[in-house]
């Protein structure tokens, strides 16, 4: 299969203290790959790395062969191939949805406006929320705006798809919308890497799950392996912590 | 009219105005030029300097680039120390008789007015900027960032219409506060109100009715300006209702929503 991310040795560190250490991962094309863990286990933190806001300490991540982080290809070309959805949202606050959709195309894709708000209403179409086109940040709920984020970052077109907790600032009744579009996406055949502590979500529509623990990838397999015959201690007893709990 | 030293007061005041309102006008006009250029003038300048003292520094930039920046920024902050902590008073008198000395320029009064007080405003409105610019969450930053804008692209588009927003009272503030601080400039014979006031009061040897006059027309003038950069706070701000937009899916949809309340 065709490989988009591959990871190798990547390690961060943080003034002292090591988050990441030596990890190794690929994902290839259509794949969705969930990562959990318990939080300060480094998930949001490889994330990160993936799309350079933050910068690894040292070692590879390799996006279609080219190595990114000796600067291969320009930051910005790399980004616009990698989206984000953040679990802040992190709208635009001074545009309306519809420009929020835009703004990159524009910017960054050099797209025509008439093309760039063609795409930014499929995309809000396909989310939902083409109703509010003309609505501000503000005025608009924490799953509507999640939905907005994921439609800002397919907006770019990306070969991939970086979720960042998408789900944990939302207030439970909201979790449901934004999982469902996440559902779609996935059947589309777009490439995720989700870090998520939805693990209904992890099992039902994940292809692969890796399960960290204090900055190493401890499993990484099938979601029936991990969540019904998981080989490492440490996964069975955060499994059975988390899914006690519900 | 005439009056005399056993007039009443009000027929001072009448008096006054009656003979001094052109001079009165003139002088306000000269105030608000002076001002309102002023502010506007230091207000870029404090976009600017604020804009290139939030440049981050990072792997990006070569060594040159990297002394290069840091070089602009020490000249930009000595340039607001001086200027934040030196009275506008003297600064007017040290460029006015400096540039006449050192340099043989001899600027008119009212120029050298709107460059002192356009760089005074500038030196703190670059602070104010600043201060609006990293007041605005990391995540807008970073969301820019992961769909690829760059830096200048993030600023330009994102961060500083938010910022602008934000600092629009401190703007309204050195408004307000240009307009009566162009009194000093009185010291190198700017002909603003309050130089016109200090002739119309010795000429009749009446302060406290001049003075009053005076004070009025500093007041109105403050007043309807705070007004007006309240009105532009609201219009930035955007309207508190948005429309449904009509679509495939809800044809009909052409409803108002309103769920901000203003303040």
């Amino acid at each position: 299969m065709d490989k988009i991310i591959e990871v190798r040795h990547l390690k961060k560190v943080f003034g002292e203290n090591e988050v990441l250490t030596d990890i190794n991962f690929k994902v290839s094309k259509g794949e969705v790959v969930c990562i959990i863990g318990a939080s300060g286990s480094g998930k949001s933190t490889l994330l990160r790395c993936l799309n350079l806001l933050e910068l690894a300490t040292s070692g590879e991540i390799l996006f279609r062969g080219e190595d990114i982080l000796t600067h291969d290809m320009s930051n910005s070309v790399y980004r616009a191939k990698m989206g984000m959805v953040f679990q802040q949202f992190n709208l635009f606050n001074n545009l309306t949805v519809l420009d929020n959709c835009m703004v990159g195309q524009i910017k960054v894709l050099k797209r025509k406006k008439e093309e760039a708000r063609i795409k930014a209403m499929e995309y809000l179409e396909m989310v939902g929320m083409a109703q509010f086109i003309n609505a501000k940040p503000n005025q608009i709920s924490g799953g509507q705006k999640q939905r907005v984020a994921i439609a800002r970052a397919l907006s770019m077109e990306p070969e991939a798809l970086l979720f960042d907790e998408p789900t944990s600032a939302l207030d439970p009744e909201m979790v449901g919308e934004v999982l469902k579009v996440m559902k779609d996406l996935a059947k589309s055949g777009l490439t995720m890497v989700v870090v998520t502590h939805e693990m209904s979500f992890a099992r039902d529509v994940a292809n692969r799950v890796v399960f960290m623990d204090s900055g190493v990838i401890v499993e990484d397999d099938l979601p029936e392996v991990i969540f019904n015959n998981p080989t490492n201690e440490r996964t069975r007893i955060f499994l059975k912590r988390i899914l006690d709990d519900r | 009219m005439e009056v005399d030293a056993a007039s009443t007061f009000f027929e001072w005041v009448y008096y006054i105005i009656l003979t001094y309102w052109p001079l009165f006008l003139r002088g306000a006009g000269v105030t608000l030029l002076i001002s309102l250029t002023g502010t506007i003038v230091g207000f870029g300048l404090g976009i600017i300097i604020g804009v290139i003292r939030t440049i981050p520094i990072d792997q990006n930039f070569n060594i040159i680039q990297k002394g290069l920046l840091k070089l602009i920024n020490i000249i930009l902050l000595a340039y607001i120390e001086v200027f934040r902590g030196t009275p506008m008073m003297v600064q007017a008198m040290v460029i006015f008789y400096g540039a006449a000395m050192v340099y043989n320029i001899s600027l008119s009064p009212i120029y050298a007015g709107i460059f002192i007080v356009s760089i005074n405003t500038g030196a703190y409105m670059a602070e104010i900027v600043r201060g609006g610019i990293i007041s605005i969450d990391k995540g807008q930053f970073e969301a820019a960032h992961s769909i690829g804008m760059t830096h200048a692209q993030t600023m330009f588009s994102i961060v500083l219409p938010q910022a602008i927003r934000n600092i629009l009272p401190a703007l309204s503030n050195e408004f307000v506060i240009n307009i009566k601080d162009t009194s000093v400039l009185s010291v190198i014979s700017v002909t603003e109100l309050f130089f016109i006031s200090k002739s119309a009061a010795g000429v009749n040897y009446r302060f406290f009715e001049v003075f009053l006059v005076t004070c009025t027309i500093y007041f109105i003038m403050t007043f309807t300006v705070t007004r007006i950069l309240r009105y532009f706070e609201i219009k930035l701000e955007g309207p508190s209702v948005y429309t449904i937009h009509g679509s495939q899916t809800v044809p009909e949809a052409e409803i108002r929503i309103t769920d901000r309340e203003r303040h």
